[in-house]
């Protein structure tokens, strides 16, 4: 039974990763044909970094993600603690309002905003497709993961604590800044990098909402695999996939390592 | 203890349409221990958050030394409050928790560091400058809070149910250090607890609440000898309470016997609620008694046995060194300074029997307190 169990999983696994695997394999492959191995190479990481394309488009992903990160960090941190601060019916309504971008299909929430830009600026010329719309597009469906990291970290909170810094003589910005914050940042932190990690892998939203200027990696990618295919692609899938699995990685060791440390408390 | 520090008067305030303080009034002076004592739900944490300034009254009026501070935030109310399960700052060791309130109002370093010393040296804790404080003891953790607290030199301190969540032995002790603290820095305490030993042995003036309205306001012995109404007698210490008719002055009637006592100002033969406590009972022959009843239930606790004794139906607790078994028939004696004479009240009646008296049931109904108590408290907090 442990036996079957295994091969089971083995054969899951297997199914997940194997083209992740096969992609990274070939990244390094000295030939253009996919199927035939023709020796170990570097080069098309190379030409990866040569080809203007997609540089630029890496730097847009990277402006976007990190902007995109303390926007929606800033913005998910103030919702957080606003919703904590509701009574319960307002507060689960709220929390509804917070999880519908998460299971609503990406490609409703893309398209939904791309025509509301597309009515803004017919209207009054203001938000043409570019950069501005993808960042307002990506910050949007960040928010939501930021808001489900901080809440928690509230709730676990003394509640008296912001009371007793008031009490002392603190004013309530200050209060805010000296006693909740340093107590909620773990949550903040894991937001942050959860909200950068969404923006750098997004596509759907992304190729809806950049317009023809502002085009992300995964967009350009998209565009590229139009046209015959050269594995530069699977390099830069493979560096993609490398660092969105670190972030991860990092991601969840600190939840990790948070739930420790709230046991060690008990 | 002439100099009024605080003052609340007419103070109404509800919580989603429910009342949880109607009309109260009390004043508090300068340098007295008051305590607001009362079971969970009765408003005694809501009117110690009006005083500190995190609940602000529908209705009524707040003085400090003379001032109006209903629209006063807390943060420039010269009252600090130790909360309940103290509300350190995690992520500061022991000595930033208690400069803290010195470094928001930008004190120098010099004098920050005697302060913290000082205040530290009051609560015993010397020496413990750079310690973490989730890594202290809950009694440790407790006196940071004191110190933390009483570093900003409040001239009230506010006390939301402080030793709750320690254990028998440390409670006890604390108790006797927070009076030598108050004592030696002479500034009011209004300390909230539905622990009456503690209001007693602590207070100098006892507030018993119930239901959001103040029963009564007195001195621990004033409480405990005079209570104002069947609530207050239950509620502090154990009492027999039954129905009597005051004759005339001096003289009640009650279980068909006419008994002289210490108590006037009663209208002629106006019905009263009679009062003696078990204590206070002394037992005699059966020939010899005022009374004759059956003992039907004997629990030992130590310096006394708690023995339920059946008159006529009716079922007192008497508390004995002597040991009367189950069954055995006994007299008792009522002094006239034994016996204690309210007007009757909304409480008449709910109170004072005990019939129902039984070991398992008494332990059972004080743990539902303290889960209570926990509870509201939170609730109220919100």
């Amino acid at each position: 039974m442990k036996l079957l169990s295994r091969i089971y999983n083995a054969l899951i696994f297997t199914f997940l990763y194997a083209p992740i695997v096969v992609l990274i394999i070939y990244s390094f492959n000295d030939s253009r044909n996919r199927v035939k191995w023709g020796g170990f190479t570097l080069d098309w990481y190379a030409d990866l970094f040569q080809n203007e394309l997609i540089m630029e488009s890496l730097w847009l992903t990277l402006e976007i993600a990190l902007l995109a990160a303390v926007f929606s960090t800033i913005i998910g941190t103030m919702a957080a603690v606003g919703i904590y601060s509701m009574n319960g019916r307002l507060r689960s309504l709220m929390m509804g309002v917070n999880n519908i971008p998460m299971v609503n299909p990406e490609i409703v929430t893309g398209i939904s905003m791309m025509l509301m830009f597309v009515a803004i600026y017919r209207a009054t010329g203001l938000l043409q497709p570019g950069f501005l719309t993808l960042l307002l597009a990506h910050i949007t469906f960040c928010i939501p993961y930021v808001v489900l990291q901080v809440l928690p970290k509230l709730r676990q909170m003394n509640k008296h604590m912001y009371e007793a810094a008031l009490d002392l003589g603190c004013r309530p910005f200050p209060a805010f800044f000296k006693v909740v914050m340093p107590e909620i940042m773990p949550g903040i932190i894991t937001g942050a990098l959860m909200a950068f990690t969404m923006s750098l892998d997004d596509f759907v939203i992304s190729y809806l909402n950049g317009g023809s200027t502002a085009q992300n990696l995964s967009v350009t990618i998209y565009s590229m695999t139009k046209k015959p295919i050269t594995p530069e692609i699977n390099a830069l899938s493979t560096l993609m996939f490398g660092s969105v699995l670190v972030l991860l990685i990092v991601v969840n060791a600190r939840q990790v390592h948070d739930l420790n440390k709230q046991k060690e408390r008990r | 203890m002439s100099k009024k520090i605080i003052e609340l008067k007419n103070i109404a305030v509800s919580f989603d349409g429910e009342p949880v303080l109607k009309s109260l009034n009390l004043s508090i002076s300068d340098g007295e221990f008051v305590t607001l004592l009362g079971p969970s739900g009765c408003g005694k944490t809501t009117t110690l958050r009006i005083i500190g300034g995190f609940i602000t009254p529908d209705d009524g009026d707040v003085f400090f030394d003379g001032q109006r501070i209903n629209d006063l935030p807390a943060y420039k109310r010269s009252v600090n409050t130790i909360f309940q399960r103290y509300a350190l700052f995690p992520h500061l060791n022991v000595y930033e928790n208690v400069a803290f309130g010195m470094r928001v109002q930008k004190k120098s370093n010099a004098e920050i560091r005697e302060t913290v010393s000082r205040m530290l040296e009051l609560v015993n804790l010397k020496g413990f400058e750079k310690r973490s404080v989730s890594k202290l003891s809950g009694g440790q953790q407790q006196r940071v809070a004191i110190a933390r607290a009483l570093a900003n030199n409040p001239r009230v301190l506010l006390l939301d149910e402080p030793l709750a969540a320690l254990d028998l032995k440390l409670r006890k002790d604390m108790q006797t250090e927070l009076k030598n603290i108050q004592k030696s820095l002479g500034i009011s305490f209004i300390y909230v607890t539905h622990d009456q030993e503690e209001a007693l042995s602590m207070s100098d003036t006892v507030v018993v609440m119930d239901n959001g309205e103040i029963q009564q306001i007195g001195t621990p012995q004033d409480i405990y000898n005079e209570p104002e109404n069947a609530f207050v007698a239950d509620f502090i210490g154990e009492s027999n309470i039954l129905d009597g008719v005051m004759l005339k002055d001096y003289l009640v009637e009650f279980f068909g016997r006419q008994f002289t006592c210490v108590d006037a100002g009663f209208a002629p033969n106006e019905p009263v609620d009679v009062v003696i406590r078990p204590e206070d009972i002394d037992i005699v022959e059966p020939i010899k008694g005022h009374l004759t009843g059956t003992v039907t239930n004997v629990t030992f606790k130590g310096v006394h046995y708690d023995t339920i004794v059946d008159f006529k139906g009716f079922k007192w607790l008497i508390q004995t060194t002597d040991y009367y078994p189950e069954g055995s028939v006994i007299g008792i004696v009522l002094n006239p300074e034994d016996i204690h004479i309210m007007h009757k009240s909304a409480y008449s009646g709910m109170f004072g029997d005990y019939s129902s008296y039984s070991e398992e049931f008494d332990e059972l109904g004080d743990l539902q307190v303290s889960a209570e108590g926990i509870l509201s408290a939170e609730e109220a907090a919100e």
